[in-house]
């Protein structure tokens, strides 16, 4: 009988312990099937960060290593650079990587490490329980504002893709969304490309992917994808803000 | 005279760096901060033509994060800067202590807190010896005296590093670090330990991971209990002191780097005097050398020379443990004691009867 | 043996380098040795030293508080190291650049016109170099031909140069001072 579809080599077998409507379980499948196709997983190293993935390594039947919160491209750039030869990735949240470690994101993208960054943007703190994150959505709730972000207050929403793509040494920058099929599946030629970026030595490669964290939006799994759908996306628009060389757009 | 071996003069930084690069080290990330940019320069100007990588950091933040990524590499790696930088690290130093990382921190100290200045201090004992970060572990810490200790200690350090799978620094001064002394450059090492835990892509083995944190309550206990027998078994093997005229010394002065040179200058002044004054030496912080006290029971007292508040007095006093009152002359903020005053509080403490 | 050494003047005038080619010389010689730059709160305040230690043993402190031997090369220098050297020791001063001299009479004085000796030489920038041939004229510790061997492995390839220049000036420094003190052999130059 041959399998149409099955769990990815580079997936353990230990069940996802995210919440009901968490994307973070299909962002892992995505990441773990683009390096089965790819076929690198012997040379590949995950930095997981701090966050809801802390526990990632539970998941991806990678080498893996832990950093502390917001450090891991710093980590990831001495990983790379002691071993130019292997493939490096991140898996980040947006607290992670925007808020606390916003000052390593930049940097390791102005450097254009050769490193592949998978950036989860929920636009919340999850693990902590819903407070403002870098990129929560001017009004949208959180446990810290309750009254919802206030522009005046705490300033606006940052595009992390935008942000990055104007950097000389990025070399693909892409958003995409886990909301529907199809968005799904344009997500995965987004995640394969941006370890392609890599293996080929052509610079930091990000993709940003919106994704929907129920239980700290108050809506239940169905209604927080729409939310994704109407709210995020209108916001931080998606598509390739930097293309990768000599890949179709 | 003949000079007995080759020798080079050099600083006490650039020192650190030539023995770092001849122990195998070849990643070197740093942030500039005086007083140690010599050693930020020469690993600049020498780790790329050993074949190494040498990576100006943003921050320190990130330039201990870096070296926590090419440790788990497996590689020889090392950070440097002076303190304010050093409690910039501490994080990453926690978390290298949890994850198991052998790697280098050298800390050239200067006065706090705060900013401070870029003035000679010692005042980063404590932070140094008692974990410095959050959670209970600590690193292995040695003092360097002399330009010579500076290269000796530094391949010392990388070896005990590797041997135990933990965090070492070279704790210097602004002085070790910019005076200049001949010294005999180790030989290059040719052999580097395997390191089969390495997260190197999972090839032919099962997957290697390097985790700070682990799953459970009581995987995190027992993580806590393999850090305190490895702490244990470097406490019973690693201890290091230089004693110096201690044999029937009835007053021993202890100080450690360069305060231990003014030290020794104090107690071969007064020992041309005739008065019974050696030295103990402490060349490992952590693990504090506290048998060296016991080798020595005809001592009535110590006197502590620090270059800072008195924040080695504790670990001399438990070492002692109330046999012998121990004294203290130090200041902080950039205060060398001067020969002469470390003489006339010897002076002092051994014409007053040796007592409190 | 030790003898301890302190260089001071205005940033700039080779002081640094001078410690660091005697103390190169000492090591070249066989013995231990220390050079330890002014430090702290100095450092940037436009003055420059730095102390040399030479012994047949290991050096323990390699701060100088009571020279043997002094050369310096501005007042603020002359004002602040003059009253710490030992008594018996030696003060080089650069005579065209200081005014008056240490105020003390039981260490031996050597003024020295190593400006215009250097600008006579065409070389205004080897102040340091006639001062370090004074030097090599009244403290034996090195050897000339030691110092010379020093000089040559100090000085960095960009400044090669300036070698010969240098040599001279030693040899100016070394001719001033030994013509005078067979003028006036009374002076000792020795601290021991």
């Amino acid at each position: 009988m041959r399998e149409l579809f099955g769990r990815p080599a580079c997936l353990t077998d230990e069940p996802f312990l995210y919440c009901p409507g968490c994307s973070h379980g299909i962002a892992h499948r995505l990441v773990a099937e683009a390096i089965d196709r790819l076929g690198i997983r012997g040379r590949t190293v995950c930095v997981s960060s701090i966050g809801c993935s802390v526990r990632c390594w539970r998941n991806f039947d990678l080498d893996v290593v832990q950093g502390a919160h917001g450090r891991g491209l710093a980590v990831a750039t001495g990983l790379k650079r002691a071993q130019p030869d292997k493939v490096i990735f991140t898996y980040q949240g947006d607290g992670d990587l925007a808020a606390i470690g916003m000052g390593e994101t930049i940097h390791a993208a102005a450097r254009g490490e050769a490193i592949t960054v998978i950036f989860i943007n929920n636009a919340v703190f999850g693990a902590t329980g819903g407070q403002l994150a870098p990129t929560t959505l001017v009004g949208q709730v959180t446990s810290t504002y309750p009254g919802g972000r206030d522009p005046s207050w705490v300033g606006w929403p940052i595009r992390v893709a935008e942000l990055l793509a104007q950097l000389p040494a990025t070399a693909y920058i892409a958003r995409e969304a886990l909301t529907t099929p199809q968005r799904v599946l344009r997500a995965r030629r987004a995640v394969q490309l941006a370890f392609e970026v890599q293996i080929k030595g052509q610079g930091f490669a990000l993709v940003e992917l919106l994704a929907a964290c129920p239980p700290n939006l108050k809506l239940d799994p169905v209604q927080a994808l729409n939310w994704v759908e109407t709210k995020m996306i209108p916001h931080y628009p998606l598509g390739q803000l930097k293309p990768a060389k000599g890949a179709a757009r | 005279m003949q000079e007995p071996t080759r020798r080079v003069l050099m600083k006490g930084n650039e020192a650190i760096g030539e023995a770092a690069i001849r122990a195998g080290c070849r990643f070197y990330f740093g942030y500039p901060i005086t007083p140690q940019n010599e050693l930020l320069e020469y690993m600049a100007s020498h780790l790329p033509a050993a074949g190494g990588v040498f990576l100006q950091s943003e921050s320190e933040l990130a330039g201990i994060s870096m070296l926590y990524g090419a440790a788990a590499a497996g590689k020889r790696a090392m950070v440097s800067s002076s303190s304010p930088g050093i409690s910039l690290m501490q994080e990453g130093i926690s978390y290298l202590a949890s994850a198991e990382l052998p790697a280098l921190i050298v800390n050239i100290s200067r006065g706090g807190p705060g900013l401070g200045r870029i003035a000679p201090a010692q005042s980063d004992y404590l932070q140094a010896t008692k974990g410095g970060g959050h959670g209970d572990y600590n690193i292995l810490v040695l003092a360097p005296a002399s330009v010579q200790e500076m290269a000796d200690l530094t391949v010392l350090a990388f070896e005990l590093a590797d041997a135990y799978r933990v965090p070492a620094m070279v704790l210097g001064d602004g002085i070790v670090g910019q005076m200049m002394e001949p010294v005999a450059l180790p030989p290059p090492v040719t052999e580097l330990p395997p390191k089969p835990w390495a997260a190197t892509g999972c090839e032919g083995r099962p997957r290697n991971l390097i985790l700070s944190a682990p799953y459970t309550d009581a995987e995190l206990v027992e993580l806590n209990r393999r850090l305190q027998r490895k702490y244990a078994a470097i406490r019973a093997r690693e201890q290091r002191a230089e004693c110096v005229l201690m044999d029937d010394a009835e007053l021993g002065i202890v100080a450690f780097g360069i305060a231990a040179r003014l030290a020794l200058a104090a107690a071969d002044n007064l020992r041309e005097r005739g008065y019974r004054v050696g030295v103990i030496r402490p060349v490992t912080l952590w693990p504090f050398p506290e048998t060296a006290f016991r080798a020595y029971p005809a001592v009535r007292a110590y006197l502590t020379v620090e270059m800072n508040e008195g924040q080695m007095v504790q670990d001399v006093r438990l070492a002692v443990n109330g046999a012998v009152p121990v004294h203290f002359l130090g200041q902080g903020g950039g205060y060398v004691p001067p020969v002469d005053a470390i003489e006339e509080q010897a002076l002092a403490i051994l014409e007053g009867g040796l007592a409190r | 043996m030790k003898r301890e050494y302190t260089f001071a003047g205005f940033g700039g005038q080779g002081i640094l380098f001078m410690g660091q080619v005697l103390a190169h010389a000492a090591m070249f010689a066989g013995f231990e040795t220390s050079w330890m730059p002014s430090y702290g709160p100095e450092m940037r305040g436009g003055t420059a030293n730095c102390s040399v230690v030479i012994s047949d043993r290991k050096v323990r402190s390699p701060l100088v508080y009571r020279p043997d031997l002094a050369v310096v090369f501005n007042n603020p220098s002359l004002q602040k190291f003059g009253p710490r050297v030992k008594p018996g020791g030696t003060v080089l001063m650069v005579a065209d650049l200081i005014d008056g001299g240490p105020d003390r009479d039981d260490v031996a004085v050597y003024p020295v016109p190593a400006r215009g000796i250097a600008e006579r030489l065409g070389h205004p920038a080897a102040v340091n170099m006639v001062m370090a041939g004074a030097l090599l004229a009244v403290d034996p510790t090195v050897t000339p031909e030691q110092f010379e061997a020093a000089l040559r492995t100090v000085t960095p390839a960009h400044r090669l140069a300036t070698l010969g220049a240098n040599l001279q000036a030693i040899r100016e420094g070394m001719g001033f001072v030994t013509a005078r003190r067979q003028d006036r052999p009374a002076t000792g130059g020795g601290g021991e």
